[in-house]
């Protein structure tokens, strides 16, 4: 009893740190009474039962926190800059209130759509290459690659494109979107690859022999019934993939610069981003702190919008179109 | 009579097979290169900064040394954020695959995910601005209470911009992918095991004793290096959060903490140039060493036990 006594004299103690104390201690007091009488009542085995299942389900509780505090902070704080002027002006002249982040929203789209157009041919010939044709060391190479890519850090890819285009252009402070989008695909073409490969792996063989049985030569079999079959699947694993690289900071701060000007051009010069958008206004702030905090958040916002959406109607295309191939 | 005097059937190969195979192979070949592109660049970039001298490395007398510290800071944030969301994401893996009604726990599971999909320059913002006020008063009390404890002693920092909470955060990040891993591979218990035992009179947490977390202990490991090699290359929510300063400390609460390779880099390449970008490259270079090292192991561990399909 003496211990309960404790917890409840710290709940006490720290009274500016209530709501989360609350819940804490409560969920600490919930788990002993528990442990306690059903050991009493029912035994330790059942005992040692009832307080995993506290514990297992406190763990889901303690996920959730930050999700909750997170996602309400970034709406709440979002909410005061997100604004018509905030997606039609760039913050070029811009020192203190107003100004917005067409700019960045606009490089964000030109990178990641870039990075898209070169990572998903890529991606999805290697792995119908991986599916259908291979065999022997190649594949072998080309799966363990694919591992090893998957795990390189993001802000590595950013170098390897700086190291890249430095190397090429003969030029120490090279900046420029097409860099960054290239640094992206790095990032974005192991996605799109395993994703893929699980997808086709999905469609049945018979599919593949009728196919054959019919005379139909292997490239069409491929790209009239196997693709097809699976493009719900693959949509969605690229839409994943966007969403993943879509909220990458660290390589294109690297490789794309950040600026306060619109850029509408790839290949040359400096271009904003919106993750590097909601970096430099946090890391940069001018003398009115608080105009340059309620654009990053209005970023975040932004950002996270873009990402749930992307997310959502993935999973939504995965849902509506998946290929009826029970009977 | 003989089966071999038949003529074997060879199919015709058409244009369009070769072109289309070629295309895939080409593909295929594209990814071997891009990755031989990426060692050979960063190693190219990195050599002149093994020999540079002690003026361009703040301090530092040679490269090794200055990269030592930041080796140290990459490997200390990573390992207390692993300690802090490998139990939580097993419980939650736990709780998704054994406990909540079935109706409920795929939703459940999205839920988890949504943490997977918010971009870790949120991670960073939130950090810095919502957890390290919250937890400020919580290491008052930890340093004033548990403070002969050397990993808690004083005096606290006045931000909370500590490694602790960077750890916090950085548990937060890897907590999805972690909990994805272990679900998968929980689920894929046989149902036999878990019968039987819940048939010999086994409470649930003895049936998950006897009959999913052994079989699914490979994949536990892998799922927890798969989450370590995330947590090591993770960047702006380390840069955005921590007060850096280059040095070892094993301290969680004070205002001095080692920082990390991937966030030394982005806070300093923007100013960088000559052979300080160099010096900064081979660092990235010893970053990819270090998770290149740790995800090979994870793999080694998975595919010593092929049944999952969750992670390869």
């Amino acid at each position: 009893m003496g211990g309960l006594f404790a917890i409840l004299w710290l709940s006490g103690s720290m009274t500016e740190f209530s709501l989360v104390g609350t819940v804490f201690f409560g969920t600490v007091l919930y788990a002993v009474l528990i442990f306690a009488v059903s050991s009493v009542v029912e035994g330790g085995r059942k005992a040692k039962d009832r307080l995993v299942t506290a514990l297992v389900t406190t763990a889901f509780v303690i996920a959730l926190l930050p999700l909750v505090s997170l996602l309400s902070t970034v709406v709440a704080s979002g909410l005061a800059r997100f604004d018509p002027t905030f997606f039609s002006y760039s913050m070029r002249n811009v020192v203190g209130e107003g100004g917005g982040a067409l700019h960045a929203i606009v490089g964000t789209l030109e990178v990641t759509g870039m990075a898209t157009l070169m990572s998903v041919p890529i991606g999805l010939f290697t792995a119908i290459y991986l599916v259908e044709y291979g065999r022997g060391h190649l594949a072998r190479a080309i799966t363990f690659l694919v591992d090893v890519m998957t795990g390189i850090p993001s802000i590595v890819a950013g170098l390897f494109a700086f190291a890249l285009f430095a190397l090429l252009f003969r030029d120490p402070g090279v900046r420029f979107g097409f860099g960054g989008a290239v640094a992206l695909s790095v990032l974005m073409i192991p996605v799109v690859v395993r994703s893929s490969e699980e997808m086709l792996k999905l469609v049945p063989n018979e599919l593949r022999e009728a196919s054959y049985a019919l005379g139909v030569p292997k490239w069409l079999t491929i790209s009239k019934v196997v693709l097809p079959t699976s493009v719900a699947g693959i949509t969605t694993g690229v839409m994943l993939s966007i969403a993943r690289v879509i909220g990458e900071t660290a390589p294109l701060l690297i490789i794309a610069g950040f600026t306060q000007s619109m850029n509408y051009d790839l290949f040359s010069e400096r271009m904003m981003t919106l993750p590097v958008f909601v970096y430099t206004q946090y890391q940069n702030p001018g003398s009115d702190v608080g105009a340059y905090l309620d654009r990053a958040w209005a970023g975040a916002l932004t950002l996270i919008l873009i990402v749930m959406a992307l997310n959502l109607i993935a999973r939504l295309v995965a849902k509506l179109f998946a290929p009826k191939l029970s009977r | 009579m003989t089966a071999s005097a038949a003529p074997r059937l060879r199919a015709k190969t058409r244009p369009g097979d070769r072109v289309f195979s070629g295309t895939a192979i080409t593909a295929g070949s594209v990814i071997v290169a891009i990755l031989a592109a990426v060692a050979i660049f960063l190693i190219a970039q990195s050599i002149p900064a093994l020999t540079v001298g002690a003026d361009d490395l703040k301090g530092a007398d040679s490269f090794w040394s200055y990269v030592g510290p930041l080796v140290f800071g990459t490997l200390w944030a990573a390992g207390l954020a692993l300690v802090l969301a490998l139990p939580v994401a097993l419980g939650i893996a736990l709780f998704i695959s054994h406990y909540a009604p079935r109706r409920l726990a795929q939703a459940l599971g999205y839920v988890i995910d949504l943490l997977a999909a918010v971009p870790s320059v949120v991670f960073g913002l939130w950090g810095i601005k919502v957890l390290a006020p919250m937890v400020l008063p919580l290491y008052v009390w930890l340093s004033d209470n548990v403070g002969w404890i050397p990993l808690f002693s004083g005096p606290v920092s006045g931000t909370g911009r500590t490694i602790l909470t960077v750890a916090i955060v950085l548990a937060v990040m890897i907590l999805p992918i972690i909990t994805a891993l272990c679900r998968e591979v929980f689920l894929q218990t046989p149902r036999l095991h878990e019968e039987a035992a819940l048939a010999l009179g086994a409470t649930r947490w003895e049936m998950i004793q006897m009959a999913v977390l052994p079989f699914g202990r490979p994949g536990i490991i892998s799922a927890a290096m798969l989450g370590l090699g995330r947590a090591l290359g993770e960047t702006m929510a380390v840069a955005m959060v921590l007060s850096p300063s280059v040095l070892i400390s094993f301290v969680l609460l004070q205002s001095q903490n080692p920082t990390t390779i991937a966030a030394n880099i982005a806070l300093n390449f923007p100013e960088a140039h000559g052979i300080g970008v160099n010096v900064l490259i081979a660092t990235g270079l010893v970053l990819f060493v270090i998770t290149f090292a740790v995800n090979a192991v994870a793999r080694v561990v998975i595919n010593s036990r092929k049944a999952f399909s969750g992670a390869n």
